[in-house]
This record gives C-alpha cells, sequence and structure tokens, in this order.
C-alpha cells in the first residue's frame, strides 16, 4: 500500500491505526467516551458526497417484476462487449449451438468469452454495427424458432473447493463483467494486484440515473444470489466485509436483502442519499466510508473494491450452476416505449427487435439511448445489439429533446456548475478554455483529467452551454496528440 | 423515422438565463411600486424612461453588432430597472436615458454583451452620471409629497442638455415634516444626526428611488434566495462584513463613527449587496471566492464612507469587487476532489 494511501487511512474518521479497516471498527474505538455532539450529529450526518445534483427520477412501474419478452428471430454478438481484448470465436459459420454454450474465448487476462444466448445456427462471423461503432467484429445467430428460454447449457461447480486461482478462473469463464455500465471484466477487478490488499467490498445499489429500475428490481427479486454473488465476490478478492449502499429512496430493497444477510454480519447494508451521480465509484465510498479515492487513483489502492448489484446478483446465480452470462436485465423506459418496465434480454437482442414488440410507434423523430439519461449513448441506428453493458434502452421523443436542442447563451457565471459538480472542478472555467481551445490549460492548471463525465455541469446550466461535451471533446484531442 | 443522435447528458434542469433574469424583474417589482408610492409621478416616469433607454441600447447594439436580439434574455430590463433605482427621483428624465445608455453601451455591449461585462451595467451607468451630473445625483425630493401623484417634481422634466429646473419651490409648496433635503448618511456625516430606525426601515428617510425600504428590499431578496435565482452567501457575506467594520468603528469611537444601524440600513447597501453584488455575471464562481468577494465589497463600503470624501459608497465598492472577482476566482479555485496536499 503506498504512503499516500496509508495516511489517508490513519487521517480518517476517528485516527484509526495502521491496517484496520475504516467503518464500523474504526468508529466504535470511542467507546467509553461520547462525545456531547455525536447524537447532534447523527441525526444530522447522512451518508453522503458533497454537491451532486437532484434530477426527477422519473423511475416507474416500481411493483412490475422483470418480465420477458418474445425471442428474437436473430442475435448479433460483437467480440468485444468488454473492456479488453475482443474475444476469440470457436464456431464456424453453419454450426450449430445451444443456449449457454461458448461460442468464443478469452484472449488474454482482459477478456472474457461469449455464450450462445439461444439454440441456433451460426449464420455469419461478419462486420455488424454495435454500440462501439459502425463495424464491429460479431458472431451472428438465427435463432431456432422452437428455441426455449432455458439454459441448455451447465457445468455445476463446488465453489468452496476452488482454490483463489481456480475461482478466478471460473468467474472469467462465465464471461461476467460490471453490468453497470462499463463493462470491465469482473475476474480481472477481483484480482487484485500482489501490492494492494483488499479489506472492503461495495455492492453499489445506488442506480442513481433517471429511468433506470433494472438494479432495484434484481435486489427486490433476487436478493439470495446477490448475496451469494457477494460472497464469492468476498472470497476472490479476499475482502473481510462487504457493505451494500442503496439510495435511500429503495428502502424496500434494502429490507428485501436484510433476512438472506449472513449472521456474521460481515455484510451490511447501509442507505446513502438519494442524489446523482451517488453510484459512481469515488462518490460512493466518499458517502459510505468517507475516504476520498486520490485524484487520478483507483479504489484498490484504499483496499477497496466496488461492484454492482446486478454483477453480482448474477454472479452468485450463474457460478454455482457454471453457466455463462447470456441475458441481463435492461430497463425499457421514455416517452418513446408502448410497454414500459424491466426485462431479462438475451445478449445480441437487436434495438430494433425489441422496440417492434414495445415501442411505441407513433413517436415520431426521437433519440435511443443506451443506458441511463445522464451518462447513456445515443444510439445510431436500430441495429445495434443489446451487449453485457446495457442497463437501459430509453426511447426520447421530441418534447424531451427540446430544452437541450434551444440556443445558448454565453456563460454568466452563476455558478451552478461549480455547486453541482462532485468533483469539486470548476466547469465554467473549464468551459471558458474550451471556447477558447486551451486543451493543455484545462489540464495542468483545472484538473480536466478528474472529470468522470457525469454531466452534471450541462445539466444545470441554464446557458445550455454543452460543458461535459466539450471537456469529452478536450480529453480525446489530449488522449490522441499524446503518443505524437 | 428518424434518429436523433447527440451527447449525453440527455437531461436538462430546464432552467434558462431569460428565466432567472425574468425572476429578478419580478422581485424588483415591489421595490419599483414602493417608489412609486413616494415619489409618485417622477419615480414612475425615471423608472420608465432609463428601462427604454436601455432596451433601445441594447437593440440598437444588437443591430450595430449583427448579432441576435438579445432584449429576449431581459438583462437590459433589470439593468434599467435597477439602474432608476439608483438614482435620486427627482433626477432629470433626460438624464436618465443617459445613464441607461451610458450602462449598457459602456457597460457592457462593448465588452460583448450578457456574460462578458467585467462590472455591473447598473453600477457603470450610475458612475457615469455621478460624474457627469454631480449636482443633480445629490438633488433628493421629500417622500410623501401631497402632490406626488398630479404634478411632476419640477427637475424630472428638465429640457434635455439644460440645468436642471429649480426644485426649491416645489419642495416649499409640498412640505414635508422633517424634510432637509440631506440622506441619513449625509446628515450624519455633516451635522452628526442619528436617523430613527423605524423611518430607515420604512422608507421615510431621503433617498435614492429604490433605497429607502431595507425591509421591502431583503423580502424581494429572499424571494429570489428561496427560488434559488440568487446566492445567499454574496448578500450575507457583504452585509456581515459591514455590520463587524461598523460595529467595531463604534466601539473604537461612538462619537466620530455612526451608530451600526445607520450603516446598515441606509444608503444603497441592502439594494447594492441582494440586487447588484449578486450580479452573476460579475461576482465570482468559486465558493470561496464569493465569501472574499463579498467580505471586500463591505469592507470597502464602510472605508469608503467613513474615510472618503463621498457619504455613499457602495457602489464603487462594488465596482472593486467585480474588478478583483476574476482574480479572486483565479486564486480560490475549489478543492478537487482526492486532491493530494502538498
Amino acid at each position: 500500500m503506498d504512503v499516500i494511501v496509508e495516511e489517508i487511512l490513519v487521517k480518517g474518521k476517528g485516527g484509526r491505526e495502521k491496517g484496520n479497516p475504516p467503518g464500523r471498527e474504526g468508529r466504535a474505538e470511542g467507546a467509553g467516551w461520547t462525545s456531547p455532539f455525536s447524537l447532534l450529529s447523527s441525526l444530522f450526518s447522512k451518508k453522503d458526497f458533497a454537491r451532486g445534483i437532484h434530477p426527477a427520477s422519473y423511475k416507474g412501474g416500481l411493483d412490475q417484476p422483470i418480465r420477458r419478452m418474445p425471442f428474437p428471430r436473430k442475435l448479433v454478438l460483437p467480440l468485444a462487449q468488454h473492456i479488453g481484448k475482443p474475444a476469440t470465436p470457436l464456431v464456424a459459420v453453419g454450426q450449430e449451438v445451444l443456449r449457454g454454450q461458448p461460442i468464443a474465448s478469452a484472449n488474454g487476462p482482459l477478456s472474457v468469452p461469449i455464450h450462445a444466448p439461444a439454440d441456433g445456427v451460426v449464420e455469419a462471423i461478419a462486420l455488424q454495427p454495435s454500440a462501439r461503432g459502425a463495424w464491429t467484429e460479431s458472431i451472428v445467430l438465427r435463432v431456432f424458432e422452437a428455441s426455449v428460454q432455458e439454459m441448455g447449457w451447465s457445468q455445476p461447480l463446488d465453489i468452496d473447493a476452488l482454490d483463489h486461482a481456480q475461482l478466478i478462473a471460473a468467474i472469467q469463464a462465465s464471461g461476467l463483467v460490471g453490468l453497470g455500465g462499463a463493462a470491465f471484466p469482473s475476474h480481472a477487478k477481483f484480482d487484485v494486484p500482489a501490492q494492494h490488499s483488499v479489506h472492503t467490498l461495495i455492492v453499489n445499489g445506488c442506480e442513481c440515473e433517471p429511468y433506470l429500475t433494472c438494479d432495484y428490481k434484481l435486489m427486490r427479486e433476487w436478493p439470495q444470489d446477490l448475496i451469494a454473488g457477494t460472497r464469492i465476490a468476498m472470497r476472490a478478492s479476499g475482502a473481510q466485509r462487504a457493505v451494500i449502499g442503496v439510495e435511500d429512496n429503495k428502502l424496500d430493497a434494502l429490507e428485501a436483502i436484510r433476512p438472506h444477510l449472513p449472521a456474521d454480519g460481515s455484510i451490511t447494508l447501509q442507505a446513502v442519499a438519494t442524489k446523482y451521480p451517488q453510484g459512481a465509484e469515488k462518490m460512493l465510498i466518499k458517502s459510505l466510508l468517507g475516504l476520498d479515492v486520490p485524484a487520478g487513483g483507483l479504489p484498490v489502492q484504499l483496499g477497496i473494491v466496488v461492484n454492482n448489484v446486478g454483477t453480482l446478483a448474477l454472479l452468485g446465480r450463474l457460478l454455482p450452476q457454471g453457466q455463462g452470462l447470456i441475458e441481463r436485465v435492461v430497463t425499457l423506459a421514455g416517452p418513446g416505449i408502448k410497454r414500459p418496465g424491466d426485462y431479462w434480454i438475451p445478449l445480441g437482442t437487436t434495438l430494433r427487435s425489441i422496440l417492434d414488440w414495445a415501442g411505441n410507434p407513433e413517436c415520431g423523430e426521437r433519440e435511443v439511448i443506451l443506458g441511463g439519461p445522464m451518462m447513456g449513448q445515443a444510439a445510431s441506428s436500430l441495429d445495434i445489439p443489446v451487449t453485457k453493458g446495457t442497463s437501459g434502452i430509453l426511447v426520447f421523443d421530441k418534447r424531451m429533446l427540446e430544452p437541450i436542442t434551444q440556443h445558448s447563451w454565453a456563460c454568466i457565471h452563476c455558478s451552478e456548475c461549480v455547486n453541482a459538480c462532485p468533483m469539486g472542478l470548476n466547469p465554467s472555467q473549464l468551459g471558458m478554455l474550451a471556447g477558447k481551445l486551451e486543451f493543455d490549460e484545462m489540464a495542468q492548471q483545472y484538473h480536466l483529467g478528474d472529470c468522470f463525465e457525469c454531466g452534471c455541469c450541462t445539466y444545470v446550466c441554464p446557458s445550455h452551454i454543452p460543458l461535459v461535451q466539450q471537456f469529452r471533446a478536450a480529453k480525446a484531442f489530449l488522449r490522441e496528440r499524446k503518443p505524437l | 423515422m428518424s434518429i436523433e443522435l447527440r451527447p449525453s447528458p440527455h437531461l436538462h434542469s430546464g432552467r434558462d438565463v431569460p428565466t432567472i433574469m425574468r425572476h429578478v424583474v419580478y422581485a424588483l417589482f415591489p421595490v419599483c411600486a414602493f417608489s412609486i408610492w413616494q415619489y409618485g409621478l417622477s419615480a414612475l416616469a425615471l423608472i420608465v424612461t432609463v428601462t427604454l433607454s436601455c432596451l433601445a441600447a441594447e437593440r440598437i447594439a444588437n443591430r450595430m453588432s449583427g448579432t441576435v436580439n438579445t432584449l429576449s434574455d431581459w438583462s437590459a430590463t433589470i439593468t434599467g430597472v435597477l439602474l432608476a433605482l439608483t438614482l435620486p427621483p427627482a433626477f432629470p428624465l433626460w438624464m436618465g436615458a443617459v445613464a441607461g445608455f451610458a450602462a449598457i453601451w459602456l457597460g457592457k455591449s462593448l465588452f460583448g454583451g450578457l456574460g462578458h461585462n467585467p462590472f455591473n451595467p447598473a453600477l457603470v451607468g450610475r458612475a457615469f452620471v455621478q460624474a457627469a451630473f454631480p449636482t443633480a445625483i445629490t438633488t433628493w425630493a421629500p417622500a410623501f409629497a401631497p402632490q406626488r401623484f398630479s404634478e411632476f417634481i419640477p427637475s424630472s422634466l428638465t429640457l434635455p442638455f439644460m440645468v436642471p429646473n429649480d426644485i426649491s419651490a416645489w419642495v416649499a409648496a409640498n412640505m414635508v415634516d422633517g424634510f432637509t433635503g440631506a440622506t441619513p448618511l449625509a446628515r450624519w456625516k455633516f451635522e452628526h444626526f442619528v436617523y430613527p430606525v423605524e423611518d430607515m426601515i420604512t422608507g421615510a428617510a431621503s433617498a435614492s428611488s429604490g433605497e429607502t425600504s431595507a425591509l421591502l428590499l431583503l423580502v424581494c431578496g429572499l424571494y429570489l434566495i428561496a427560488r434559488k435565482f440568487m446566492d445567499w452567501r454574496i448578500p450575507v457575506a457583504v452585509v456581515g462584513s459591514a455590520m463587524i467594520m461598523a460595529w467595531g468603528f463604534q466601539l473604537y469611537d461612538a462619537e466620530t463613527y455612526p451608530p451600526m444601524h445607520l450603516a446598515l440600513l441606509s444608503g444603497g447597501l441592502m439594494l447594492g449587496a441582494l440586487f447588484m453584488a449578486t450580479d452573476m455575471a460579475t461576482s465570482p464562481v468559486t465558493p470561496m471566492g464569493v465569501w472574499v468577494y463579498g467580505a471586500l465589497i463591505g469592507v470597502l463600503t464602510i472605508l469608503i464612507r467613513y474615510f472618503g470624501g463621498l457619504t455613499e459608497g457602495v457602489m464603487y465598492a462594488i465596482l472593486v469587487g467585480n474588478a478583483a472577482a476574476p482574480l479572486i476566482d483565479k486564486y480560490l479555485q475549489p478543492k478537487v476532489f482526492g486532491a493530494r496536499k502538498k
């Protein structure tokens, strides 16, 4: 562990001793002497981070269970659905595959395999549009009409008998990646580098993006799988304890999980303030443990691994059965959706086949968003498939688009963006520099690199300046220039 | 069916610049109404004249620079109304029009319009006429004159480019008890007369058209703060620092320096702290910077009033604060999340 990290751990609340995991133990050390303010501060202290925004939640249909929709005729499975090297195809054109069978293998340590989401025949291995670009190499599967939605492929595992390396390999074989949107291979996250040691696993159940409800539904419907997955993840990462953090507008999800918590107290629940971007790693660590991840650093430097609830629920569900990730829960919402809700959708299902069934054809001019409305990407084509990182499909109509297509004004220095930026940046100043193409000054003087593009600044800007969009462009410019 | 493509975020708070500016104008309505009730036709004509001249100046500037029509963002309206409220009620209308043009052209258009102006345009306009017409800007008319709704104060209707009409005959004809033609600050400075607190809260003291009632200004400012159209930290810092300064001086020597309430309730302090120092375009954006800026204005106000040649200091204090705002921002950048301590 670096010196800085230790320093942070020691300086954290209550002046803990070195190496002692922060949190409950740290706070309990004041036993015997009660500060006159502790009662008062416990009344007012909310598990929270500084700044951020409170967009309307737009979360609907909370009572509905997760449902299924008719199987699509065709599945398009990009070989690169995760961060890292694309998978290597294991099948040939014309080959018949079973639902759950591996069809592409991991290519190296930072890569995961891909499994067939349905019984069918490999129609092509060709360039197809995906969320990553117009032409990405993909396996195209023609689904048999008689294909059932039951798993045809399974190799049950005795997880307790596996050693650490075998456990990591088994997680890699499941094809699991971070389902919150980043799609970082899960096994690589759990395989902590030797110089760090992990003490706490944070389970991220915040789902702070408006509209999205898939994580909430998973927590409510699959709590036992979530806990099973959390325990596997604790073993794989070496964490002694886990904290499940959920925004306080989803307390019934917490109550659904509570009966399944292990008796040893190693997994705890914690409600955090409902605020965007509470689900960002650094913000959630701040809210739950009061620790600041150093600028430019990773949570693992503090001995923390953060995982999304959806990822862990599927880990707990898939790994004991030895199954691969072939479907995920996706939220369908927005004014352009006729049948909103959360659905188990096979990976590779194209937006077109989903919208043919669930979309509202009268919507007219529209925007199709993959993920949440704050950080999600607009789809450039309806032939793009759902991949492992797709948490939502939102269809916005013209009415929703109007506020952001209007005229923009000059910055009036209202400071709303400064008061919203969770990273403590000065978006107003950065925006002015971006306007003058002073990208180097943005990075060197105003910490452009710390921006994680949550979009709070653009959301609040009354001048309708595309701040985060400019920052993205500036970062891309600096990234591309660097190798020269 | 077409697909729109745009980068995230796909949601917006729905707030825009005209909404913010419009609400500031709404918040100034009661202040204008009170001013008209106090000073009658002359105050009404002054507010209308100055606002229209600001709008005309803005439109002409738009035409000349070939930009879009910016009257719809309401910022020129705010400048006009605020400027009128800082002028004496008997101010000749043609001078008011000059002030309006100076405010928009020298204070805003020359720098590139809303958001690019370093100084509060209304105060630039006022500073211009204070230099140009020093007598007219210190000629005060009595409030609640009996004839105020049936006739203008004679100086209001002065012909353009002429010396203001003499108002002493009109003041004598409209005699109001206790009127001396001097503001509470001037009366302290020259006669050591302490104005009663209740007169200053309710607006019975002579002053510029919009600064007589500290209470009304406070209520209107609270509306903007409650609706989150105004940064509450700035008025708190300005008034707080002025209060501490005034209190300190009063403790040090109560004979020489006026009592604290006189410093807080008189002159443009409330109007300036609530509606001018808070002008977004000319105030800092950083959390620490806002406090420093407010404190600077409060301290300077008291220093100018007590040690300067002028009886009133808010205008220059805010202009100096505006000038310092970019520097304050530069040195008080917000603390970055996870920044390493040096």
